[in-house]
């Protein structure tokens, strides 16, 4: 289990209990958390559940792999620190990962 | 106007394996997309990355998948309608009038969704400033190569379609090709390409730029881009185009007075149809308890669907089921048998 807290553009801040294994997007799907689309249900074909990392938090998350940064470069309005949530996956380490959601998605 | 028995919306895997149904147990049907080719998400999204959940098919891509259920419905005779996108769906006695985006009218008792997430629409500019020179000085795709001859083109984007376009528009334009990052995911020689015209002088490329504003009075003149250290550059620029590719949208169907439940449509399990008698959804693109949207989900939607469209289309005939194998229906309509 891992505390992620998912800041909506509005500087809204839902914080929730998201269980090992389960990814940072599944996470805010399955709780309703607003501004995360998911079109492709997670196989890193749409950049519609694209999220913005603070740097010490981007730094400890494992590697973007291939193919995370050719997606983001759909995403909308991709910055240095931005991901993919569906890309992260949820452990015991990323307990207390703070995310922002962009304006939109698309 | 067209008359058919069923319509089918959205020419992916589950709308065409539905259309093969359809066609099997008798009835007509039309298919309608609004991608210029047929494959929908498999094409459009993912055609060389190998699929491994469809049953008895161990490996293939999206494109091999496409292919075969294109193949699959050789015996029948369909009629596609592609760049069309489905605008209108109105109430008429019995039947559903359908237009689309070209003006095509269908009228139909049976109006299948198998629209994925959607149609898919260009990805556009972020800044709002963007929006007043669409279609004029700013474009999406490229419909008129010729326009830009001897003019100022500022591309973005990273992939294969941004970096086509600088090296083929560099032979008699000035181009300047923006992209958020140093890598490009383009075809290893059309990058290497793109940076031998860097290097004579033929385009202009600036990397860790993203689009910031644009400027002109009725025309564009010129853009902002602005760097990853916020430091921004003001380019003169007669024509921007924008290659981010495609996102889904809902569109018009949100308008068809159905239950939706966020970007899905709510069906019952036994027919598949929506709270609107004769419109059913397969697919992505619908919801019920236990929902999985895996491609054979919707093999087996549509093949429900399909039935169900039997009943409003010949309402004085009996639906009997068949199968392959032994009916010398099926096996005609199928052309295995005189």
């Amino acid at each position: 289990m891992a505390k992620i807290t998912y800041v909506t553009h509005e500087n809204e801040k839902h914080t929730i209990e998201v269980q090992n294994g389960l990814t940072v997007m599944e996470g805010a799907v399955q709780n309703d958390i607003p501004g995360i689309d998911a079109d492709c249900g997670g196989g890193m074909a749409c950049a519609t559940c694209h999220v913005y990392v603070k740097e010490d938090w981007f730094n400890k998350l494992p590697k973007k792999e291939d193919g995370e940064d050719d997606m983001l470069d759909m995403a909308f309005e991709p910055k240095t620190n931005s991901r993919l949530s569906c890309q992260i996956i949820v452990s015991d380490e990323i307990d207390g990962l703070e995310v922002n959601i962009p304006s939109k998605q698309a | 106007m067209n008359k058919t028995d069923a319509l089918i919306i959205g020419a992916g895997p589950t709308g065409l394996f539905t259309a093969h149904q359809l066609k099997l147990i008798g009835l007509d049907c039309e298919i309608v997309d609004n991608l210029d080719k047929i494959g929908g998400q498999c094409i459009e999204l993912y055609p060389d990355k190998p699929i491994y959940d469809i049953p008895a098919v161990p490996e293939c891509t999206g494109e091999e998948l496409t292919n075969n259920l294109i193949s699959q419905l050789k015996p029948f005779d369909i009629k596609f309608h592609l760049s069309e996108r489905v605008e209108k769906v109105k109430k008429e006695d019995t039947n559903w009038l359908v237009k689309t985006s070209s003006g095509n009218t269908f009228l139909t008792p049976n109006v299948i969704i198998a629209g994925g997430v959607g149609s898919f629409e260009p990805r556009k500019f972020a800044p709002k400033e963007c929006e007043k020179y669409e279609n004029k000085s700013l474009f999406y795709s490229v419909k008129d190569k010729k326009i830009f001859k001897g003019k100022t083109v500022s591309i973005f984007g990273g992939g294969d379609s941004a970096l086509d376009w600088a090296i083929e528009l560099s032979k008699d334009c000035k181009i300047n090709l923006i992209h958020r990052r140093d890598e490009f995911r383009g075809a290893q020689a059309t990058v290497d390409k793109m940076q031998e015209l860097v290097k004579s002088g033929k385009i202009n490329l600036f990397t860790k730029y993203q689009m910031a504003n644009a400027q002109g009075d009725q025309k564009l003149e010129s853009i902002d881009i602005k760097h990853d250290n916020n430091e921004i550059k003001n380019l003169k620029s007669d024509y921007v185009l924008g290659f981010f590719g495609l996102i889904m949208q809902l569109g018009p169907i949100a308008n068809w007075g159905l239950n939706l439940n966020k970007k899905t449509i709510e069906v019952d399990t036994e027919k598949f149809e929506t709270n609107q008698k004769g419109i059913y959804a397969v697919g992505d693109i619908c919801n019920y308890p236990g929902k999985l949207k895996l491609i054979l989900s919707g093999f087996h939607e549509g093949a429900l669907a399909a039935r169900a469209c039997f009943k409003l289309a010949r309402p004085n005939e009996k639906y009997r089921f068949e199968f392959t194998t032994t009916s010398s229906n099926l096996l005609k309509r199928l052309g295995k048998k005189e």
